[in-house]
């Protein structure tokens, strides 16, 4: 008994501690609010610890195939945890300023990250869709948690309509693979598929319902309406938290519907994702450029990231699938970084999410300065900084599965996106400080933040350690 | 045609039409309880079926329970639903053209090679009834999804209160236990005075 409930210890701790959260913070006075903090964050390392001393390097199947515990959910679990721990402590200053720093916030940010867990180690449809509605009904409510705010009320209404939309389309897809097929486990759905059974046209049609709902949930272009409107409304801590891990849970559930379940149909999905992936990466970067608001630009700048990973998955093979994990693992901490500097310059009454704010920030703080020129830089592509190899990465993959043009047109796209990368940098290098209101924060936001943006540095001079990691994960879960 | 065939097309026909009501008709209450109609002739397609536990739940879950709140809400909101129609002409040539394309086009991919009449039999019902069958499956090997659905009721929970319940200052409300521990002394106060004569 023990055995079979070990792949999902994870997330039963987690939903234990979440639980025990939400109960002890009725009790508490807002004076030791940091005690639901700090339980938050001693989960969140016990998760990580449970998934690392768990790991199996042979995939485990729990429920009745309902879950699967094999090397890419314990990775893109561990990493979840980090990201979500970071982002707490990264936007605790910022939510106490903004009077959202209670204890419901917390509990729904477990809550996201069960969800997130679920979703990456489901291995059947009932899982992926349960998983993705808890976290997506958690970021719904924690979009509007600022209730004064008319924006992130409105961003919300978006959030929430246009996201029902999207589970509807992806549970009608469902629905139709699991008439077509007769099943809901996307490893036999796999056989029937290979073996020739199951009515073609009606799986055809699901899959284009499934990669429609894929697509709104990523934010692929034109079903990225929704992201730009949600970053901008959002308070900045949620727009980090929405910016970063739900992208892998995005990408595991992408890998399980497209690269196992639906793997027979792969000369029909690559069709669709080729256009998904050129036009979110030609009008993500082109839309930046007019942006004035950081949190808008960056919006874009996610729909064309998001691109980019495509450009890596419809490779369909290890090097594909690989190098699209790695961009994601990749753009989650650069995205970390960014939205972390954002909440650093943030104060009482002032939100630092124009351009216009960071103008001179050398000159008021050189290291914070040198922190957000390497995240320009990773988002930009710029070697020797993560996101070069990322790009790297998935170009070549594509160009190895026989996409030159599409690769060519990648590379044009992130050459306009460098114009908008590197303005910011101008503005914080060559323009005057207009505001020179010093930059506080805590210590371990502060220690955090700096290794983040040096983490950047470390893995962009040596990619290889992360990269080995990704490729073994995938080829210790079947993607061979 | 035999009884059960004609059953099946008398109750779709309602369904359809009483659809189709929900969305024509002016008076929000009326679609509403269109609403309960169709929903109605559901559950009995699904008797028809056999699948008497999914037929009971629709009735209760949303006849007894979502319709009646929906029907609440929209009676006690006064929302004007002919400001929100207003601009419903100014849509219906651009939605009823993508509507009817798309219609076509799934008609063109699917009359082809999805209208062969289907042999596909009935399952037998399972020994003990439907309810016991999928009470047995819940619990066992579907417990990790059904508590996943648990979780995400909890959240509702959690969010909506988290959005709506707010301490307002202008509130007056009573704290028991300060009103337990109060004393007579602290709010009454027994002043000696000499007693007063009245004049004369």
């Amino acid at each position: 008994m023990t055995h079979a409930l070990l792949p999902v210890l994870p997330e039963a701790v987690l939903l234990a501690a979440a639980c025990t959260v939400l109960l002890l913070d009725l009790f508490l006075p807002p004076s030791r609010r940091h005690w639901s903090f700090w339980l938050t964050q001693a989960t969140l390392l016990a998760c990580a610890a449970i998934t690392v001393a768990t790991a199996e390097l042979q995939p485990l199947h729990a429920f009745g195939g309902l879950v699967v515990d094999d090397m890419l959910s314990d990775f893109l679990k561990l990493l979840s945890c980090v990201a979500v721990s970071t982002m707490l402590f990264y936007s605790r200053g910022y939510l106490a300023v903004r009077g959202l720093f209670r204890g419901e916030v917390l509990v729904l940010t477990m809550l996201a990250l069960l969800g997130m867990m679920v979703m990456i180690s489901a291995a059947s449809f009932l899982t992926l869709y349960l998983g993705l509605e808890l976290l997506a009904l958690c970021l719904y409510s924690m979009v509007a948690m600022h209730r004064t705010s008319n924006a992130a009320s409105e961003a919300a209404m978006k959030y929430f309509v246009l996201g029902a939309l999207a589970s509807g389309m992806l549970l009608y897809g469902m629905s139709m693979v699991y008439g077509a097929t007769g099943s809901l486990d996307i490893h036999r759905i796999a056989r029937v598929i290979h073996a020739g059974q199951g009515n073609g046209t009606v799986l055809l049609f699901g899959l284009v319902f499934v990669v429609s709902g894929i697509a709104f949930k990523l934010g692929a272009v034109p079903y990225h309406m929704w992201v730009p409107d949600v970053y901008h409304g959002a308070p900045t801590a949620v727009t980090l938290l929405i910016g970063t891990a739900p992208k892998l849970a995005a990408f595991a559930l992408t890998l399980r519907l497209l690269g196992v379940a639906l793997a027979g149909l792969e000369f029909d999905w690559q069709g669709m994702l080729i256009v998904l992936s050129l036009l979110s990466m030609v009008l993500g970067n082109v839309t930046a450029i007019a942006q004035t608001n950081i949190k808008r630009m960056l919006a874009y700048s996610t729909i064309a990231n998001m691109g980019f990973m495509l450009l890596g998955f419809l490779a369909a093979n290890l090097a594909g699938y690989s190098a699209a994990m790695f961009y994601v693992v990749a753009y989650v901490l650069t995205s970390l970084a960014s939205f972390g500097v954002v909440m650093l310059l943030a104060r009482e009454g002032f939100e630092a999410d124009r351009i216009e704010d960071f103008r001179g920030l050398n000159q008021r703080s050189p290291w914070w300065a040198f922190i957000m020129l390497l995240v320009m830089f990773s988002l930009a592509g710029v070697p020797p900084t993560l996101g070069f190899y990322a790009k790297f990465a998935v170009i070549e993959a594509a160009v190895g599965a026989g996409f030159i043009w599409l690769a060519v047109a990648a590379v044009l796209a992130s050459l306009v996106g460098a114009f908008y990368y590197l303005r910011v940098v101008k503005v914080m290098y060559f323009e005057d400080a207009v505001d020179t209101t010093p930059i506080v924060a805590r210590g371990d936001n502060r220690a955090l933040l700096s290794a983040n943006g040096l983490a950047l540095l470390l893995f962009g001079i040596l990619p290889q350690p992360l990269m080995g990691l990704c490729v073994v994960a995938l080829a210790q879960s079947g993607f061979l | 045609m035999s009884f059960p065939t004609f059953l099946f097309y008398a109750f779709a026909a309602i369904l359809v039409f009483a659809a189709l009501r929900v969305v024509t008709t002016r008076n929000p209450v009326h679609a509403a309880l269109w609403l309960v109609l169709a929903f109605f002739t559901a559950a009995a397609h699904w008797l028809m079926l056999r699948a008497e536990f999914l037929a009971i739940a629709l009735v209760l879950v949303y006849v007894g329970a979502v319709m009646v709140l929906f029907l609440f809400v929209v009676m006690m909101l006064d929302v004007n639903f002919d400001s929100l129609r207003a601009q419903f002409r100014n849509y219906v040539p651009v939605a009823a053209t993508v509507g009817v394309l798309v219609l076509v086009e799934m008609a063109l991919v699917l009359l082809g090679s999805y209208l062969k009449p289907g042999s596909a039999a009935l399952p037998a019902p399972a020994a003990g009834g439907n309810t016991r069958a999928l009470g047995l499956l819940l619990y066992t090997d579907y417990v990790y999804a059904f508590e996943i659905a648990a979780v995400v009721l909890l959240v509702a929970i959690i969010a909506a209160i988290a959005l709506t319940h707010r301490r307002r200052r202008e509130t007056r409300y009573q704290d028991p236990g300060k009103q337990v521990k109060v004393r007579a002394k602290d709010r009454l106060r027994v002043l000696g005075m000499p007693a007063e004569k009245r004049d004369g």
